[in-house]
């Protein structure tokens, strides 16, 4: 096993795909000097211009073409820069790439993958920041992805890659140099979620850089004897129900913790079908998410939306006090 | 079109062949007018058949189209089966996307229809990049992407142009220009011209009357085996014109009186075609006869269609996608 950063690790898993299959190709912006996160340094050198494919400033035609290209038996890898900017291409996403293969009645696939850096890092603002993961849950044809740990951008996008339906692959730019073991031997399965840790108190499930929030967070509640169970969803859709159900009928208790405006977020979505699951809480659960407002430049501003492991721990304590004895 | 090295049996193909897509069209309108067999809306190119008949024409089975929401004549000069695409009208099973798209998604992948499109100038990003994924596999097939005039004013033509000349791509955008977008003139809300922008973006650009099919049919040629041969993008302006509503349902009272009537009369290219094959010395009966068994053949479509089944209530679930299907969703 090899240590090494989260970016590190999605460019082995792409590069390794390369080497497998001369049909994958990445195409972004500025992708020939190694992307704006140096996600794709050195594979310009091995693997040429024509498949580390630098494209305009046009969003629409990135995800247009590339997909254009898919339908004729390509498997490209589209670089969208920030997940704010593939807002320009929503048309090609959902009206077009989500909808082709069953508008066509089965005709064509659109095996892609869609790399969107997602989330806050540090005064970014408004329009280089967002968490919309909630929206592309909420389109069917689309597979959605949010992975928060090296290991996991290592194998969920060894799994992106081999996936014959379009892949929302949102990475979070606020972990690309956390470093971690990576088991490439490892492919991730969508629907599967990682049990960060075990505990018999109260379930939080997370995904993205929130996970590793909501780790931090079990760690402090750890030291005042309450033991959380966390578990990082990976992927939004599929999610992994049965991991959520099984850990909340153990618990009793359930936060769902994202970075992502609460208001529509996919934590409803979590704490709804826990709801109609019938699984009997002894408090009611917690939705933890960003207020509806919008990310600021000022560092204590930005702060306010943030979800922080002191906000989950204390949601954690109140249920806890909450309980009859 | 002067009858000097006219091919009589080039144009009479021709002209089956637009009769073919009249006959399509007026039987599916007929269906839905009539017997509200055909769904949803259907925009109908009568008038500009010949603009798909004439570029088609010199492409493979393995070429590649996109189209628009005004698709049928493109997809059935493709060499799509007109019974599958009728039963996709009537939303049946059997039809080419199994009911599931309708009029406005028509697609037969089989023969490189890569699929109509209910979005105005989506197609065009697409179509360029099934240009670059052939260069990218190595191909030689050459791509030909159908879209109208408004679609010019949409991002996608920037984007989708400028694309296929920074990557020197095997295609040809055919503005099929019907001087209309939907109830608009669309000159009016237009800067510029079409052809214009073209050049702009360096794309070598020909001009062409979109009604007459056998300088359609002949200019087609040369450029598709340019493209062929340089693997540079080229531009074709056909000017043409909708001899009906943007619907099938819209009276188009937004016209100038009289403009459809000249139109009809002076410029119908089904029109201008068997004059010149008259001229070249079929008959008038040979030519109805051509006419008459394109009515047939729809004829028979539609009633395939008729007794078709009603598409499997279980498919709803099918192709969506494969990882989290909602077939293995409970609800
Ligand atoms: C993005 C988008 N905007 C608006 C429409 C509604 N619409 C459908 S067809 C049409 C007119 C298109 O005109 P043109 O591109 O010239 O094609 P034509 O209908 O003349 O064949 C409009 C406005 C649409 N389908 N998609
Ligand atoms: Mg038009």
């Amino acid at each position: 096993m090899a240590v090494m950063s989260y970016a590190d690790a999605a460019k082995l898993a792409v590069a390794e795909a390369m080497r497998e299959d001369d049909r994958v190709w990445c195409v972004g912006e500025d992708l020939g000097r190694g992307g704006v996160f140096k996600q794709y340094t050195g594979l310009v050198e091995e693997f040429g211009p024509k498949r580390i494919s630098d494209a305009p400033i046009s969003e629409a035609a990135i995800m247009g073409a590339a997909f254009g290209a898919a339908m004729v038996g390509t498997r490209p890898i589209v670089e969208m820069r920030f997940a704010d900017f593939a807002l320009c291409a929503t048309d090609e996403l959902v009206n077009q790439i989500a909808k082709a293969r069953f508008m066509f009645g089965g005709q064509s696939r659109a095996p892609m993958v869609i790399r969107k850096p997602m989330g806050m890092w540090r005064s970014s603002a408004a329009q280089h920041s967002q968490s919309l993961e909630g929206w592309y849950a909420h389109i069917p044809g689309l597979v959605v992805c949010c992975p928060a740990t090296p290991q996991d951008n290592y194998a969920m996008m060894r799994a992106a890659i081999a996936c014959d339906d379009p892949v929302v692959y949102l990475e979070h730019k606020n972990i690309w140099a956390l470093e971690g073991e990576v088991d490439t031997s490892l492919r991730g399965e969508f629907g599967k979620a990682r049990l960060r840790r075990s505990g018999g108190d109260v379930t939080i499930v997370s995904w993205s850089d929130t996970a590793n929030v909501a780790e931090a967070a079990a760690g402090a509640l750890a030291d005042r004897g309450i033991a959380a169970e966390v578990i990082d969803l990976i992927s939004l859709w599929p999610w992994d129900k049965r991991a959520v159900l099984d850990s909340v009928r153990k618990t009793g208790r359930l936060i769902v913790a994202h970075e992502a405006v609460a208001v529509g977020g996919f934590g409803a979505e979590v704490v709804a079908t826990v709801a109609q699951s019938g699984a009997r809480l002894s408090a009611p659960p917690v939705r933890l998410g960003a207020p509806r407002s919008l990310v600021s430049y000022a560092p204590n501003l930005e702060d306010k939306l943030r979800v922080t492991a002191a906000m989950i721990a204390e949601a954690a304590d109140k249920m806890m006090e909450a309980e009859p004895a | 079109m002067s009858l000097r090295n006219f091919d009589t049996r080039a144009g009479l193909a021709r002209l089956i062949l637009m009769e073919r897509i009249r006959a399509f069209e007026e039987t599916a309108r007929r269906a839905a007018v009539e017997e509200g067999l055909v769904l949803g809306a259907i925009h109908l190119s009568i008038g500009q058949e010949a603009v798909a008949v004439g570029l088609i024409e010199s492409l493979r089975r393995d070429d590649y189209i996109t189209s628009t929401h005004r698709g049928h004549g493109h997809t059935l000069a493709k060499g799509a089966d007109p019974q599958a695409m009728m039963k996709e009208l009537l939303g049946r099973a059997g039809g080419c996307c199994g009911g599931k798209g309708g009029s406005m998604h028509i697609a037969d992948f089989g023969v490189g229809m890569l699929g109509a499109n209910g979005v105005v100038s989506a197609n065009i990003t697409i179509a360029a990049g099934a240009a670059h994924g052939v260069k990218l596999l190595g191909g030689d097939q050459v791509v030909v992407c159908f879209f109208g005039d408004g679609a010019a004013n949409r991002g996608p033509f920037l984007e989708g142009l400028n694309w296929a000349g920074v990557f020197d791509l095997p295609i040809l955008f055919v503005c099929e220009d019907n001087r209309y977008s939907a109830s608009t003139l669309t000159a009016a809300m237009t800067s510029g011209n079409v052809a214009g922008r073209a050049r702009a973006l360096g794309l070598r650009v020909t001009e062409i009357d979109g009604n007459d099919v056998e300088e359609l049919a002949q200019v087609a040629a040369e450029i598709t085996a340019r493209i062929r041969e340089t693997g540079q993008p080229e531009f074709l302006h056909a000017l043409t014109y909708r001899l009906d509503g943007h619907t099938y349902f819209d009276p188009a009272t937004y016209r100038p009186e009289g403009e459809a009537e000249r139109m009809r009369a002076e410029r119908d290219p089904i029109a201008r075609q068997r004059e010149l094959l008259f001229e070249a010395g079929l008959s008038v009966a040979e030519l109805n006869t051509v006419r008459e068994a394109a009515r047939d053949e729809m004829a028979a479509a539609l009633e395939a269609a008729r007794a078709a089944p009603w598409p499997d209530e279980a498919s709803v679930f099918d192709d969506v996608q494969d990882v989290g299907s909602p077939a293995m969703e409970a609800f």
